[in-house]
């Protein structure tokens, strides 16, 4: 569907999109994630064909979208970060016009604008001035410019950003409704976000694409062995004459708890086994009560953290070494 | 490119500039015209144009001076630039939007020779040929301030340096004027000229090998021309730069009755020219 290969950008000496290869396939939900100024923007800008790149290129549907244009531009439909709106235009005016901008014929772009309008809830302000209207609808507004037309690909920038949470459930309900027609590709800084709408995500952090995969396999791959957190009432000493007597323990990280008399331990444990039963009945022969005991499992906060925070060790080891 | 026409014009007669800039054109040539041809009893409406090109200067980079800078400001060239249009037909579309709003004040100029003609002798052929002219000579400025709204996201920028341009243009003529007469003189200049064109090369290939050839052979021939034949460069700067006149090419029309087809050459090359350089200026900055 798209395929960006060696993709670069640069802005004098500043690099914002750093050799970036990747692939799109058709019907899923692609998610770009990463801290502000990592190149999301610049990224898809590029990829729709509002910047030129440096190097690489970007192949839609085997259309290159610098020397096919049109061909390519076709199957495209992006909403910028600010949605790019004619203030002076009621909103049916604006995606009348957006229609013919898209070379859609004459007797398709009523009815094509008349589904949009309802798709995307804009009945109750179609005759009123963009200018007039409030953040939430405008956002809408450049969506239903995006969806028109009906590309294969619907590039959306940010569309979140700025909305009350009742209108942001309402996107997402929106965009996994068009994800059954539609391949759609979206960036946030947000991971909740990400991780809840998206199938796939992308990982880029300064212009580079850190990490990509399923949003399952990413958290899989992070997670590796899972941890118990338990809090025990007895001192450190004897918890871990205790804890010695039961198998299957990696490591054991020992701490004082917030009461007094208490500890509290973290425990990493082999090829994900559960000894939950054994620590209970091991801590219960030497009536030990456990007060609390958790799994604790690698989120993708840990993951994105992680990633991006890596990008930045290798870069300050980089620059020890210069 | 008929999406883009079509809004911009509607744009351009909803948001009041469009408006104010007819009625101003159209007001204050009915002003000369009223004084000069129905007061005085002058017979040629020509003679009235010719007395308000200056107001061109004014009230065209009004109108140009929205064209790029307000899409760029308000990201809504994103929109143009990522729907499956040509950047050239977004920049003719917008081209003959502006051109649309000028044509209407000169179409209403158009009746003014018949006025004349009804209260006695009228000379509609020079009269019409002048309206032409003075169309065309408005498109010119409207490709020249549309280039420079391409280069700034500022309307201020972009209305001031267009106004700044076009006040050049009708110095034009008294700046021949400045101009050395001597061989000596015009070759000096000539090789000056040379060195700030070999500069601006520098900037844009950052290449000095390049920029200093170009230089040392510049001059080389400069010199070489005048040690064969120096009287070649007399008064061939004020001669080069008459040529290039646009207000000279006008009022021969009005004043001089001479209609000459090079002028009207003259003028639309310099619209394509000038639409040629906003089509790359956008492009430039798609790159850069």
């Amino acid at each position: 569907m798209i395929e960006v290969k060696n993709l670069t950008k640069s802005y004098g000496s500043h690099l914002a999109v750093d050799h970036l290869n990747f692939t799109i396939d058709k019907g899923r939900i692609y998610g770009f994630l990463g801290p502000n100024g990592a190149g999301k923007s610049t990224t898809m800008n590029i990829m729709t064909g509002y910047l030129g790149a440096t190097e690489g290129e970007v192949l839609i549907d085997g259309h290159d979208i610098l020397k096919e244009p049109e061909e390519a531009k076709k199957s495209i439909g992006y909403l910028p970060e600010i949605p790019p709106l004619y203030m002076e235009m009621t909103v049916e005016e604006y995606l009348d016009f957006a229609a013919e901008l898209k070379k859609l014929k004459k007797e398709e772009r009523r009815k094509q604008v008349d589904q949009v309008i309802e798709l995307v809830k804009l009945e109750d302000v179609r005759h009123r001035l963009i200018r007039n209207l409030s953040k939430g609808y405008r956002q809408r507004v450049g969506l239903a410019q995006a969806v028109l037309g009906y590309p294969e690909v619907i590039i959306l920038d940010e569309p979140t950003v700025g909305l009350d949470p009742q209108q942001i459930i309402e996107i997402r309900q929106l965009i996994r409704d068009l994800a059954k027609e539609h391949t759609i590709i979206l960036s946030s800084h947000i991971l909740a976000e990400v991780s809840e709408v998206c199938d796939y995500i992308m990982i880029i952090s300064k212009g580079k694409l850190v990490a990509s995969d399923t949003t399952e396999n990413l958290e899989a791959l992070m997670g590796g062995a899972g941890s118990l957190e338990l809090l025990i009432k007895a001192p450190k000493e004897q918890t871990s004459v205790i804890l010695s007597k039961v198998g299957h323990i990696q490591r054991a990280d020992y701490a004082d708890g917030e009461e007094t008399g208490t500890t509290k331990v973290v425990l990493e444990v082999e090829n994900d086994a559960d000894i939950r039963e054994e620590l209970f009945f091991a801590f219960a022969e030497e009536k030990c009560p456990i007060l609390s005991m958790q799994r604790t499992k690698t989120t993708l906060e840990d993951v994105f953290l992680e990633l991006t925070q890596q990008n930045k060790e290798e870069d300050a080891n980089h620059e020890s070494d210069l | 490119m008929k999406a883009i026409y079509k809004r911009e014009l509607q744009s351009y007669l909803q948001n009041m500039t469009g408006c104010i800039f007819i009625a101003f054109l159209t007001g204050f040539v009915g002003i000369y015209f009223m004084a000069l041809n129905l007061n005085y009893g002058h017979p040629y409406f020509s003679y009235t144009l010719s007395g308000v090109t200056f107001i061109l200067m004014i009230a065209i980079p009004i109108l140009t001076m929205r064209s790029f800078a307000e899409d760029r400001k308000n990201k809504t060239d994103q929109l143009l630039l990522t729907s499956p249009v040509t950047l050239t037909s977004v920049v003719m579309g917008k081209y003959f939007s502006m051109v649309t709003i000028f044509a209407v004040p000169v179409l209403i100029f158009c009746f003014f020779p018949l006025i004349i003609k009804a209260q006695g002798t009228a000379y509609l052929k020079v009269d019409y040929c002048s309206i032409l002219m003075f169309f065309l000579l408005g498109c010119v400025y409207i490709s020249i301030g549309m280039f420079l709204s391409s280069l700034t996201e500022s309307q201020i920028i972009a209305v001031i340096s267009t106004f700044g341009v076009l006040l050049l243009v009708y110095l034009w003529d008294s700046l021949t004027h400045f101009m050395p007469t001597s061989a000596v003189g015009n070759a000096i200049a000539l090789a000056a000229f040379w060195t700030i064109i070999a500069l601006v090369v520098f900037e844009m290939m950052k290449n000095w090998i390049a920029a200093a050839i170009l230089e040392v052979v510049g001059v080389a021939a400069v010199v070489i021309t005048y040690v064969a034949k120096s009287s070649l460069f007399e008064n061939l700067l004020s001669n080069v730069m008459g040529k290039l006149s646009l207000i000279a090419v006008f009022t021969d029309v009005s004043d001089n009755h001479i209609f000459d087809i090079s002028g009207v050459v003259l003028y639309v090359s310099l619209i394509g020219l000038f639409i040629f350089l906003t089509i790359q200026s956008i492009q430039k900055r798609r790159w850069s």
